[in-house]
């Protein structure tokens, strides 16, 4: 099958991390496509988390962290010390596994990323509201109660309003770490089918425990095993003819 | 050897038993204790109440709050010294939120978790318990003496929020300690920076807590009265005060001169009584400010 040449926005390069004396990424290359989902799967505590914090530098509010190798978005090396860590935050949203809105209104939850970039009109803000909770499929179901706090919505709800609150800041790449994990089973699937629009226009890299997950939306999936990618391809490849032993182990285990 | 083993087994459940039991009267008897302990107080308590309100009984009256001092027990009335009490407040609330927070977002948020930073938590957690008098010593070297500020309102506001600010700072901290760090975490995922994320997310978050720790602050501060004595408030001031500047008297203050001279005159300790319930009310006010704000905004994440 001749495949079209991949554009792959984020590149890393025999990235390496430590805690401390503890080493949670091992000579990690992976290359990952723009406006695809790639799925990152693996036993917990293998390195996954840690992997997608280091695409956005959320490590770097953790003491004793350390990096090594590189991590290339759009050819650009974010651990480069010019790079301004805020801005390149602004170009990846990251959705986190529990829901976590402000303790403010679903209007200020959204509104609050466009505010500290400078947005102040009340018109463009009311926009950036509509579009990011029509983009995250939350818009009717709030419409009418935007002044209400975030947290008399259901967790599905907020995690989706999370997940508008991230748009809001026009991001290019979109990070989820296990974001549907704490959802009943409705509510994951509402998420999943937004993954599978949302991709047309973002980069999402998402780990997930849920491997009939990564099955149904990714379009490539990254095994990690103690800290090391093991296998990666493409999803049907891999869940259907994995390479190694220990994917085929892992995947066998789990769905056994 | 079953009726052996029965027999052993009886024996052991007689033991246990027993000392269930034992242990049920002690239960009993430690709970009577504390009962009575809290009985106790309250009982203390309200005997005091209840000789105050008795002996302000006819003398708490309008023309009591809104009467100007006076040497003569009839004509006395304390709107200069209900005024000298809020005035300390208009210095003491600014001066202790703006210090104190600052003070606390510094530690909890800025500064790095290492010794010097402990030693500093350690040093505000124990100068809360340093006697107020010596608070009082301080407001007088440096506020009255070097600055020249005498027996002022000022002076006597400036060491009041010396001395209560330990306790803002302690549970300021607190307060913000409480800020889950997945708020700050979705802040930084943002963009956003970190003085953006302290100011945008983890004061508003942490203000209940901050504002009731700062009333009860401010609770404590007017109804102390060593610091005030040692800066050398005149013990009878005619004149209500017009500025920050000019001498006063505060409520405690006042209380303490007037039970002092029931020698010579004792319907005094009818005009103390009456200034008590006002000072009294005015605490009852502001810890049921601080219960409404902890109840109103009561976390919810
Ligand atoms: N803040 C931290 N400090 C020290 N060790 C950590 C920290 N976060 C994660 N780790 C360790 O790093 C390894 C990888 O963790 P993580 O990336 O959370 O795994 P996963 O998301 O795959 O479950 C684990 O051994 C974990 O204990
Ligand atoms: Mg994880």
């Amino acid at each position: 099958m001749a495949e079209k040449e991949q554009n792959n926005q984020i590149i890393t390069e025999n990235l390496s991390l430590h805690y401390g004396t503890l080493q949670a990424l091992k000579q990690v290359n992976l290359a990952i496509p723009a406006r695809q989902i790639t799925a990152l799967i693996g036993p917990s505590g293998c390195g996954k988390s840690t992997f997608l914090k280091t695409l956005n530098r959320m490590n770097d509010l953790i003491e004793g962290v350390r990096v090594s190798g590189k991590v290339l978005i759009d050819g650009e090396d974010i651990y480069d010390p010019a790079v301004d860590v805020p801005l390149l935050r602004k170009k990846i949203g990251m959705v986190f596994q529990k829901p976590n809105p402000f303790p403010m209104s679903i209007y200020d939850n959204i509104a609050y990323g466009p505010r500290i970039h400078g947005t102040r009109g009340r018109r463009e803000l009311d926009e950036i509201v509509i579009r990011s909770l029509k983009d995250a499929a939350l818009w009717p179901e709030v419409k009418d109660r935007l002044k209400d706090n975030a947290f008399d919505l259901s967790g599905g709800q907020q995690q989706r309003l999370c997940i508008a609150r991230a748009l809001a800041v026009e991001p290019e790449i979109l990070l989820l770490d296990e974001s549907t994990s704490a959802l009943d089973p409705a509510s994951t699937l509402k998420i999943e089918d937004l993954m599978t629009q949302l991709k047309e226009r973002y980069t999402i890299v998402m780990v997930t425990h849920n491997m009939q997950q990564a099955a149904r939306i990714s379009d490539w999936t990254a095994f990690f095993m103690l800290g090391e990618v093991i296998e990666y391809n493409r999803t049907g490849q891999l869940f259907n003819q994995p390479r190694e032993q220990q994917t085929e182990a892992y995947l066998t285990g789990r769905f056994g | 050897m079953d009726m052996s083993h029965t027999a052993l087994n009886m024996a052991a459940n007689d033991a246990l038993k027993r000392r269930l039991k034992r242990r049920k009267r002690l239960d009993l008897v430690m709970r009577a204790l504390s009962f009575a302990a809290a009985v106790f107080s309250l009982v203390i308590l309200a005997i005091v109440l209840y000789r105050v309100v008795v002996q302000s009984i006819g003398w708490l009256n309008v023309a009591f709050l809104t009467g100007k001092l006076s040497m003569f027990p009839e004509k006395a009335g304390i709107s200069g010294v209900i005024l000298g009490s809020l005035l300390l407040m208009v210095i003491v609330i600014p001066v202790t939120l703006i210090l104190g927070v600052a003070t606390a977002v510094y530690l909890e948020e800025y500064s790095r978790r290492n010794a010097l930073r402990s030693v500093v938590q350690t040093a505000i957690a124990n100068l809360a318990g340093v006697p107020s008098v010596i608070f009082g010593l301080l407001g007088l070297t440096v506020f009255s003496r070097f600055f020249g500020l005498g027996s002022s309102i000022l002076a006597g506001g400036l060491t009041l929020s010396l001395l209560v600010l330990p306790l803002v700072v302690v549970s300021s901290s607190e307060a913000i300690k409480a800020v889950p760090q997945f708020l700050r975490d979705a802040s930084y995922a943002l963009g956003a920076t970190k003085w953006t994320t302290t100011w945008r997310v983890v004061l508003p978050t942490a203000m209940p807590g901050i504002l009731t720790g700062n009333i009860l602050a401010l609770s404590r501060a007017i109804g102390e009265t060593a610091p005030l004595v040692v800066l050398g408030i005149p013990a009878l001031i005619l004149r209500s005060p017009k500025s920050l500047l000019d001498d006063f008297t505060a409520l405690p203050v006042q209380i303490y001169y007037w039970t002092l001279d029931t020698v010579l005159t004792p319907e005094y300790a009818h005009l103390a009584a009456a200034t008590i319930i006002v000072l009294l009310v005015m605490m009852f006010v502001l810890n049921g400010a601080a219960i409404v704000i902890r109840r109103k905004f009561a976390r919810r994440y």
